[in-house]
């Protein structure tokens, strides 16, 4: 009985770090309609510049976030505005491909210069530290930061789309693109600011994994197809609903791996599948799309 | 003083033709009515002006500058604001934070949230409500008061009436005074053309992309604004 | 009171048909003067031509943009190898039945990604394959993880010489080009083609002049799947061995597909051909450059996607004027021309 309560536990641990890969790409849904393709091998982008930060440095791989997030931002403010705006419109295809596209040249370009070698950011003690909960359960402080983080990362970004002004022209924009334009509001830059946004979050997700996890430059379309689903099983639109759905992949992928180490990520498929069947808008939908 | 002239301005829908060289010039503090039938032309031509629709440089002077071709959020920062047909508020927003984009572009002028609130009073009880939940009518307070936050040197009004009971387009007409008083010009359009007669200084008709008709209301008669609306 | 007729052929399409009938006799007498590498390579750009129309007509027409037709590929690929080793049915049969293991197989994946939309559609495909290819990992008389290979014997039997079964694959690949062109072509001259641009332009006014739209996507779905799955099995039974990671491969089976489709013009059929051709012009001269090769090719799908988004034969036939295959119609009034003649 323990041994399943430390399973659903873990899985939810490991929910909010779907949970942060999955935020970053309920955003930009949200404000513009886009899919990004490569927002799996971004993360990876940012775990491997994590990496350049703790390898020339030595610092710490958390210390890194203060130079990945920032610069992260600025490659989303200067991706959206020099290639992904041109792609916006009614055909879904373009953005659809050419993000399949940069997906495609981002691996390729990791491999070259990194090699396919398993990676890890290494956080000295914090790596093993625990909290012991009775004989079985014990809850790694990274895992656990990174649910927190989770937390607050939504938290935060909430509190920017209901009561800040860039939010107001976030959710205007995501209304009706012309008629925000008619407020003055300048959607080539809004765009820009949201997948800015989306990649600091990526940032933190990259960097989180890097500590979790080991990583080389194929592990992007995973995490692209974890955080999709959690966008879907939580429902279009809907922050928190992207958390939960981080975790209910977080519990099915954990949950399968204790029945049978191979059917880990089988199992997150699966669960997604059945909830797409019976609850096709998502657990928390809200968008009408 | 002339604010806004428009040069032989034309526009396309794809291979369709929309507008065949308008000519217009509306002089600061005036109230314009444009009337036509539906698909004249009058909503391409307030989209042209706004932004919406790139034109040709030249063809639209606003203060004596070129703005054909302008970006709507840059002509939004020039003075140019509009009601749009049907609304169009955000349903994502409140009451009170759809006027709040309205000031968007952070114009300076007498227009702010208390002053839209002593316009439009029954929107100051209804600030946290969803937008979409009000009234035909309110809602078409929180448009025009979504506008004027702007603090727009022209104010241009696509069919405000549309949809609402005689008794509310009343007052709707009745508090335009107040906007105009500011030194606010106004551009209207209208299906109804009494309520074009009433409030207009001059009036220009559409039909099938072409003006067909300019005049003072008192020079206009039935007949002519008949045959100049159905081009008969 | 004026003629009305529709018509469909044009004298680009007439120069057209020469030039295939040429193309075709070309390919036809090959194996009798060209060596093996030479048909191995026109056997490749076949069952990669066929691919790409399949993908063309699902996405292009149809508006379906999915990147998990590899589910299909290996489904088909497994379907033969169960044919052929575990119930003894003859390899080029269970071509045919690997087809139908595949459109049966995309009736409940149709009913569980239909739900999507757009570009989650087109993730939800994927999703949906990479469980066909976990699921096939955990099959452990499908050789598990890593696969299993496809007995000398049942290859030997179809053929008394090398060259003999070369020469059988071979006319099959060749089929399979021209059959999945010549099905697009045939489809979209129909009634239903019709109907297919039409749901592509407008979903709800289509609806609305009583064209069932889920019905006919469906339905190419179905089909689609159904012959992607007998490419999947003739490809892997030249590869005479299957593991999950290659049938399902993402990178194999749809990233080239994507790519081919791209380059060449999507939406069009002649599209398809000039860019499978230009994907092997480049994997010749390119392929010894390892990953950067991939990132040459990453990069001309997305310079091609934003500033030519109609593909190489999109920019010909616009210049030009060339219809290789007119299935657009054009209405002819009275005696003279109206209408697009471009």
């Amino acid at each position: 009985m323990d041994e399943w309560l430390n399973s659903i536990i873990q899985g939810v641990l490991l929910g909010g770090l779907y949970a942060l890969f999955a935020t970053g790409m309920s955003l930009i849904f949200g404000v513009m309609r886009l899919v990004n393709i490569a927002h799996g091998d971004l993360i990876v982008l940012a775990a491997y510049l994590a990496l350049i930060c703790v390898d020339a440095t030595g610092m710490a791989p958390l210390t890194s976030l203060l130079f990945v997030v920032p610069v992260m931002a600025v490659i989303g403010y200067v991706l959206q505005r020099g290639v992904l705006n041109l792609t916006l419109g009614d055909d879904i295809l373009p953005p659809l491909l050419v993000t399949f596209g940069i997906s495609i040249i981002l691996q390729n370009l990791l491999l070259e210069l990194f090699s396919a070698d398993s990676r890890k950011l290494q956080s000295g003690w914090l790596d093993t530290a625990s909290i012991q909960l009775g004989d079985t359960i014990a809850i790694g402080l990274v895992p656990l930061i990174i649910f927190g983080v989770a937390i607050l990362v939504i938290g935060g970004l909430q509190l920017l789309f209901y009561r800040s002004k860039l939010g107001r022209a976030f959710r205007a924009t995501s209304d009706d693109q012309d008629t925000a334009r008619l407020m003055g509001i300048d959607n080539r830059h809004v765009f820009a600011l949201a997948m800015a946004i989306s990649l600091a979050v990526v940032a933190v997700a990259g960097v989180f994994l890097g500590m979790r996890t080991n990583f080389d430059p194929s592990i992007g379309p995973p995490r692209l197809l974890y955080a999709f689903e959690a966008v879907i099983i939580g429902g279009l639109g809907s922050l928190w609903g992207t958390f939960i759905g981080g975790i209910v992949i977080g519990v099915a992928q954990s949950i399968g791996a204790k029945i049978d180490p191979g059917w880990q990520i089988l199992a997150g498929h699966i669960a997604f599948l059945v909830i797409l069947v019976i609850r096709p808008r998502g657990l928390f939908p809200r968008a009408v799309d | 003083m002339t604010l806004l002239e428009t040069h032989g301005l034309t526009a396309f829908y794809g291979d369709f033709q929309a507008l065949f060289g308008i000519d217009m010039e509306v002089a600061e503090g005036e109230t314009i009515a444009i009337i036509g039938a539906n698909g004249a032309g009058k909503t391409t031509f307030l989209r042209s002006l706004t932004g919406l629709l790139r034109n040709a440089h030249d063809a639209v002077r606003f203060d004596g500058r070129p703005i054909g071709d302008a970006r709507a959020n840059a002509v939004v920062a020039l003075g140019i604001a509009m009601v749009p047909e049907g609304r169009k508020l955000f349903p994502s927003l409140s009451v009170e934070e759809n006027l709040l984009i309205g000031g968007h572009a952070g114009r300076k002028g007498p227009w702010d949230l208390g002053r839209i609130f002593a316009l439009f009073p029954v929107l100051q009880e209804r600030r946290g409500a969803p937008a979409t939940a009000l009234s035909g009518g309110q809602q078409q307070m929180v448009s025009i008061g979504r506008a004027l936050m702007s603090n727009p040197r022209l104010l241009l009004c696509d069919e405000i009436s549309l949809g609402l009971a005689p008794t509310i387009i009343r007052d709707i007409y009745d508090s335009l005074p107040q906007v105009t008083d500011t030194g606010c010009t106004l551009m209207v359009v209208e299906q109804d053309i009494n309520q074009a007669m009433a409030v207009a200084d001059r009036i220009y008709c559409f039909q099938e992309g072409r003006i067909t008709l300019e005049g003072r209301p008192a020079g206009l008669t039935r007949d002519r604004i008949r045959q100049a609306y159905f081009g008969v | 009171m004026s003629r009305f007729t529709v018509e469909r052929t044009t004298r680009t399409a007439q120069a057209g048909l020469g030039i295939f009938v040429v193309g075709l006799a070309v390919l036809i007498s090959l194996p009798f003067w060209a060596g093996r590498a030479d048909m191995r390579l026109v056997m490749e750009i076949c069952y990669f031509l066929a691919l790409a129309q399949m993908w063309n007509l699902l996405a292009g027409y149809a508006g379906l943009v999915s990147i998990g037709q590899q589910a299909f590929v290996g489904l088909g690929g497994y379907a033969l190898f169960v044919g052929a080793i575990y119930l003894g049915i003859h390899p080029l049969l269970c071509i045919l039945l690997a087809g139908l293991a595949a459109a049966l197989f995309a009736v409940p994946t149709a009913f569980v990604v239909f739900r999507l939309r757009g570009a989650y559609f087109a993730i939800g495909t994927w999703v949906v394959a990479e469980v066909y290819r976990l699921v096939f990992a955990q099959v452990s008389a499908l050789g598990g993880g890593s696969g299993m290979s496809l007995p000398i014997g049942i290859v030997r039997d179809l053929g008394s010489s090398p060259l003999q079964r070369d020469m059988i694959f071979y006319f099959i690949c060749i089929a399979l080009a021209v059959g999945t062109t010549g099905l697009v072509y045939w489809i979209l001259r129909a009634r239903h083609g019709l109907a297919l641009t039409a749901i592509r332009d407008s979903e709800i006014a289509s609806r609305s002049l009583g064209v069932d739209a889920f019905r006919t996507k469906f339905g190419v779905y179905v089909l689609v799947a159904g012959i992607t799955g007998m490419v999947g099995a003739l490809i892997f039974l030249l590869k005479l061995r299957i593991s999950p990671d290659a049938a399902f491969s993402l990178q194999d089976w749809t990233a080239s597909v994507l790519f081919i489709v791209i380059i060449g013009g999507i939406g069009r059929i002649e599209g398809p051909i000039v860019g499978t051709l230009v994907f092997f012009a480049l994997r010749g001269l390119l392929a010894d450059l390892g990953s950067w090769y991939l990132i040459v090719l990453g990069a001309l799908a997305v310079l091609v996607m934003l500033f030519a988004p109609q593909g190489i034969w999109g920019l010909v036939a616009e210049r030009l004027g060339w219809h290789f295959f007119p299935v657009r119609r054009r209405l002819k009034v009275g005696g003279g021309e109206a209408g697009d003649p471009a």
